[in-house]
């Protein structure tokens, strides 16, 4: 495409990616303001309110809690995700297609009517305003994004590879752990991390059942966006956008790194 | 896609032992899933004998059919007006030199991974009274008051329309990449011109990824809360506005659960059609399960 006539072409699709991305780069300049009030063009620079917020206890515990239930998430979701994808990608048994349509289910539920469901049943045990609770909610809600691409991973995966080495003596265990794992690790990764960027970024559920007790950063950021003017909220999305761009390159390499191993497999 | 393998007789005995695997999964998925979803529905129909009037009530009430209609509204026009602004930059992710691609795609993922408050959040920034739009206007002598751009249906469209563009260009992009750019060559040479060649053979083979966009787009719009909730007026609120305020505000359960039902009923009808015409692996575009 490279004819000139094209131009007003590039200049609609120019102007949808600035509309995807300039607001979010805004905040970066806006993040520098020292001012009590937010203002555009901010009229003192500096560091000002990057140093409030990681001094501030309220949004110490905030941060702390969120990191706490997104790892635990993490773990739980992609544990139960990797046991579901071995069985549901290398087993042969009836349903499996049902099955499988049941496990991404989740993502199609709106999030409203999850969090009115979690907030009525988690009463019923006394886990309202708990982390446990934020944890037991984001399980099912994180679960596809754990299969999938743990799934597409072990599709790819060469299995003659498991036959070598059972045949060469290794235990199933020893198996998995020794020649299976290895090469199906950054798959189990990128599912992990997309189970915590949608645990650490969740509000809906938040906001019906974390209470006062286990507040969750995103829960606080709604809290201020929604009642106060606070001039550290530039700062706090900036901190954001750097951890989107770090997850963007990390995801980047475990692809890149599936990519090279099957073809070495 | 299975596993084909000449030693099979090996791995059919285990595939019992496979469904073992997925038990766990799916015991949790019964726990917290089908046990809390479950009890919003026996919430909504008993209280404690059976009873309908939570559903009656919605529908007898003038003022929740008002927010039926306008969340209906809502979604339709946010899914339209992602299509418009995502539909050139699919159009060009397809036909660009590889280093504009890369940037483009960038750009898309950038925005698709960072929170979805920051990225309401940011459209504030922009558009309240003070904010960037209206000192640019002022400062330039444009306006003499300024422009009331937020918590307005505006406001709303604008961010709503901003968080479902990369759904929308992910699936259209995933089709136009299986679409041969000779045909269009072809067109050309046979005497069509630009945009006689568009419309009569780049758009309607692309339509498969439009479709699944929108669906995809619209089902995610008609519960969606964050955005009309912070960028909206009392206006503009959606039912699944109205599910927090009857339970927050209001602390009627019952009545919440009976508006859960009948937005998931409606969410499941739309993903029924999707299915049914897309199939449910269009969703994960090339993750296919």
């Amino acid at each position: 495409m490279s004819s000139r006539s094209r131009w007003p072409l590039w200049i609609v699709s120019g102007s949808a990616i600035l509309f995807l991305i300039a607001p979010v780069l805004l905040l970066i300049p806006m993040s520098l303001g020292s001012a009590e009030i937010i203002e555009f063009p901010p009229s003192k620079i500096g560091l000002d309110q990057y140093r409030k917020f990681f001094n501030h206890p309220a949004w110490q515990s905030a941060v702390l809690n969120s990191l706490q239930v997104s790892v635990m998430t993490a773990v739980f979701s992609t544990f139960l995700g990797l046991l579901a994808s071995l069985g549901l990608v290398w087993g042969r048994f009836k349903g499996k297609g049902l099955i499988n349509a049941f496990i991404i289910s989740p993502m199609i539920v709106p999030l409203i009517v999850m969090a009115l469901a979690f907030y009525i049943s988690l009463a019923k045990f006394g886990l309202l305003g708990t982390k446990l609770g934020l944890v037991l909610a984001y399980t099912p809600l994180t679960l596809p994004f754990s299969v999938l691409p743990i799934s597409a991973t072990l599709r790819g995966f060469d299995r003659s590879l498991e036959h070598a080495a059972r045949i060469l003596g290794a235990s199933r265990f020893q198996t998995f752990t020794k020649v299976t794992f290895p090469i199906i690790r950054p798959g189990v990764f990128t599912g992990a991390i997309f189970a915590f960027m949608i645990a650490f970024d969740e509000v809906v559920i938040a906001l019906f059942i974390c209470g006062s007790t286990a507040v969750t950063l995103p829960k606080k950021m709604w809290d201020v966006i929604r009642y106060e003017i606070e001039p550290m909220l530039p700062a706090i999305s900036t901190l954001l956008l750097l951890l989107a761009a770090l997850i963007l390159v990390l995801v980047g390499l475990l692809q890149r790194r599936v990519a090279r191993r099957m073809t070495v497999g | 896609m299975h596993y084909k393998s000449t030693t099979s007789s090996l791995w059919h005995r285990q595939s019992f032992r496979q469904l073992i695997l997925v038990i766990p999964a799916l015991l949790a998925l019964f726990l917290l899933f089908i046990y809390p979803i479950s009890s919003i529905l026996i919430k909504s129909l008993f209280s404690p004998d059976f009873t309908l009037k939570h559903y009656l009530y919605f529908f007898e009430t003038p003022l929740y059919s008002r927010v039926l209609w306008i969340t209906f509204q809502i979604s339709v026009l946010s899914t339209l007006s992602a299509l418009i602004v995502g539909y050139p930059i699919a159009y060009v992710l397809r036909r660009a030199k590889p280093g504009i691609r890369n940037f483009f795609l960038l750009a898309i993922t950038l925005s698709f991974m960072i929170s979805l408050l920051v990225r309401n959040y940011s459209w504030i920034i922009v558009l309240q009274r003070s904010g960037v739009v209206n000192t640019v206007l002022t400062y330039l002598g444009l306006v003499d008051s300024p422009f009331k751009l937020l918590h307005n249906k505006f406001g709303v469209m604008v961010g709503m329309t901003h968080i479902f563009v990369p759904y929308i260009v992910f699936p259209i992009y995933s089709v136009m990449m299986g679409i041969d750019l000779n045909l269009e060559k072809a067109a050309q040479n046979l005497g069509a011109t630009r945009w006689q060649t568009f419309w009569r053979v780049s758009f309607p083979l692309s339509l498969p990824g439009i479709g699944a966009g929108a669906l995809l787009v619209f089902i995610m719009a008609l519960g969606f809360f964050i955005t009309p909730a912070l960028l909206g007026g009392r206006k503009e609120q959606m039912i699944s506005n109205l599910i927090q305020i009857q339970v927050v505000d209001l602390l009627n359960w019952p009545f919440a659960s009976a508006l859960s039902v009948i937005l998931l009923l409606a969410t499941l009808v739309v993903f029924a059609i999707y299915n049914r015409y897309l199939g449910v692996e269009r969703l994960w575009g090339g993750l296919k399960t």
